[in-house]
């Protein structure tokens, strides 16, 4: 069995992508993509912690998180949608109009 | 074990009510025709009168349900009057103005009690899982209101930043609940607290998963240097959008704030002072130090309300010293209470004098309120005292309570600090109140009937509540009596 120390270790690099991410990329899809690269990270921990636990519990977390990620999923893209009809761009530098 | 029983359904009665009640008028609002969806606003009035008696009539009722997922108590049940008070405001000032602007929608409506469901749970969430869930249920709903404005390009955009910086936060909140169930093999608070109290949780991964806790809830209640999503999102959704969401995930993040980490890191305590004291120090000195070169009334509020979440964060930073941690848990709701009537009564009559395409929102259109309607500007000014905390008003009473439970717990420093960044917060409301009175101007009021009530109700409240502050706080104190 592969130790739980290397599934830490690859979801923390996954989570840390996942932060750089949606604090370099502009584009609003990729930083979208960024945040559910964070939630899958937690997810593999989930269920690595659950291996090792020999529970259950953990590995059922990921559902609920999976649901989560899917309804963040319909409204996001929703969102993104709604702005790129009025702006024809999703880059977030072009979204500024509010400004104090 | 059973899975579900009814007593689990019937402990969380207002909550399952209030979903069940949202699904419905959905339907209702979709196939209902014209006649449905003109009721849909009264209907969800109704709703959240029904599910505040359920919770009234759950009063003093102590059990967990779904095999302790959740915990009804007197702290969830203050949360879900909290939480359906702030509905029903929320309907009130949100009627007329949707309809002036022509964004009467059903929607709006039920994604509101969707959304106050979510701050229900998160008062009851005795488990992190749930927690997360309910942090969700509460912030989705949200996302879609702040960009409900269609084609408005500031509401589109705030609702997309929202919502971006939310997910965000989102990620952090799960990846903390991962680290913190590998680190002690369990999410429920109380299983948590064993473990770390037995000393088998790993010590790294728990500091690891409740600092990265922290910054989803700093996320959620505005706290800095988490807060920059706040001025944006609060001037570019719609006015009532941003008084509802205010209060609510405020009243939703602080309360599972307190829940979870009296609950389940009072052993940690020691090791998050300096965290917690940087935190509360930089959310009240941004907070109200911006908030003095704002010229747009709903940025000015965007700043003034992070500055009124590091009051509440204030006391939170005892929370894990045994003699205090209830006066910390009364104060911050009472303090809730105290900002949500003011912040009621305030955006109402920001939205009175709101006009379209976003005109009507600057400081300068508040000149000559004072004579041209002198009771609406009686109204602002408690509401500035309140939001100063200056006696006789409801925030000078929440103020005093969050100050004397910091001072109970030994930290002089951060109560001068609070004194010191309420005299600078004094600068910037009393600015409000000079504009109105002393400067000459033709302000334009567009008054209606559930925005001159809830200005007036919310008014006399605020001043009212204070000649019985210590009551009103003995009796929150004593309904949380059994709680931590």
């Amino acid at each position: 069995m592969v130790p739980v120390e290397y599934y830490v270790g690859l979801s923390a690099i996954l989570f840390t992508l996942g932060v750089v991410g949606v604090l370099t990329r502009r584009n609003a899809i990729i930083i979208f993509m960024s945040i559910e690269l964070m939630l899958n990270s937690a997810n593999l921990l989930f269920v690595a912690f659950a291996r090792t636990f020999e529970a259950l519990n953990g590995q059922i977390f990921v559902f609920f998180v999976m649901t989560v990620a899917a309804a963040e999923v319909a409204v996001g893209l929703a969102l993104i949608v709604a702005v790129f009809r009025s702006k024809s761009s999703i880059n977030i530098d072009d979204v500024n109009s509010l400004r104090g | 074990m059973q899975i579900v029983s009814v007593t689990d359904i019937l402990t969380i009665l207002p909550t399952i009510f209030l979903v069940v009640w949202a699904c419905l008028l959905l339907l209702m609002d979709a196939f209902g025709g014209a006649l449905g969806k003109r009721l849909t606003p009264w209907l969800t009035v109704l709703g959240l009168l029904v599910a505040f008696g359920l919770t009234l009539r759950a009063a003093g009722v102590e059990q967990s349900a779904f095999n302790g997922l959740l915990e009804v108590d007197g702290f969830s049940n203050a949360i879900n009057l909290l939480a359906l008070g702030t509905g029903l405001f929320g309907v009130a000032v949100a009627y007329e103005y949707l309809k002036r602007f022509n964004l009467a929608r059903g929607e709006y409506y039920i994604l509101m009690l969707f959304s106050l469901s979510g701050v229900m749970l998160m008062g009851a969430a005795a488990d992190l899982i749930v927690v997360f869930l309910a942090i969700e249920l509460l912030s989705i709903p949200l996302y879609i209101m702040a960009a409900i404005a269609q084609r408005d390009t500031r509401s589109e955009e705030a609702g997309l930043k929202y919502f971006l910086l939310g997910a965000f936060a989102g990620g952090f909140l799960l990846y903390g609940v991962a680290l913190v169930y590998g680190a002690t093999a369990s999410t429920r608070l109380a299983e948590i607290f064993a473990a770390a109290q037995a000393g088998v949780a790993n010590p790294i991964f728990l500091l690891l998963g409740v600092a990265l806790i922290l910054i989803g809830f700093a996320f959620k209640v505005a706290a800095a240097p988490f807060h920059m999503w706040t001025p944006d999102v609060y001037e570019g959704a719609p006015t009532p959008v941003t008084a509802f969401m205010a209060v609510a995930a405020k009243v939703g993040g602080f309360a599972a704030l307190l829940r979870v980490f009296i609950v389940a890191f009072p052993t940690l305590g020691p090791d998050l002072v300096p965290v917690l004291t940087g935190i509360v120090a930089a959310t009240l000195i941004i907070g109200n130090v911006a908030a003095i070169a704002q010229r747009n009334i709903k940025r000015l509020f965007a700043y003034s309300s992070i500055s009124h979440a590091g009051f509440i964060l204030m006391a939170f930073v005892p929370y894990a010293q045994d003699a205090v941690h209830r006066d910390t848990v009364a104060a911050a709701l009472f303090y809730l209470v105290a900002f949500g009537l003011t912040s009621f009564g305030s955006w109402a009559v920001v939205m009175m004098l709101e006009r379209a395409e976003g005109r009507g929102l600057e400081l300068s259109d508040y000149a000559g309120l004072g004579r041209k309607y002198p009771a609406l500007a009686l109204a602002m000014l408690v509401f500035m005292l309140s939001f100063a905390g200056v006696p006789p008003t409801l925030g000078f009473a929440g103020k005093f309570f969050l100050l004397r439970a910091v001072l109970q717990g030994g930290y002089v420093g951060l109560a001068v600090l609070g004194v010191l960044t309420s005299l600078v917060s004094a600068y910037y409301y009393l600015r409000v109140v000079i504009v109105m009175y002393f400067q000459e101007g033709k302000p334009q009021v567009e008054g209606s009937r559930l925005l001159n009530w809830t200005t007036a109700l919310t008014a006399i409240g605020t001043v009212a509540l204070f000649f019985v502050m210590q009551p009103l706080f003995d009796w929150t104190a004593s309904a949380l009596l059994r709680l931590f």
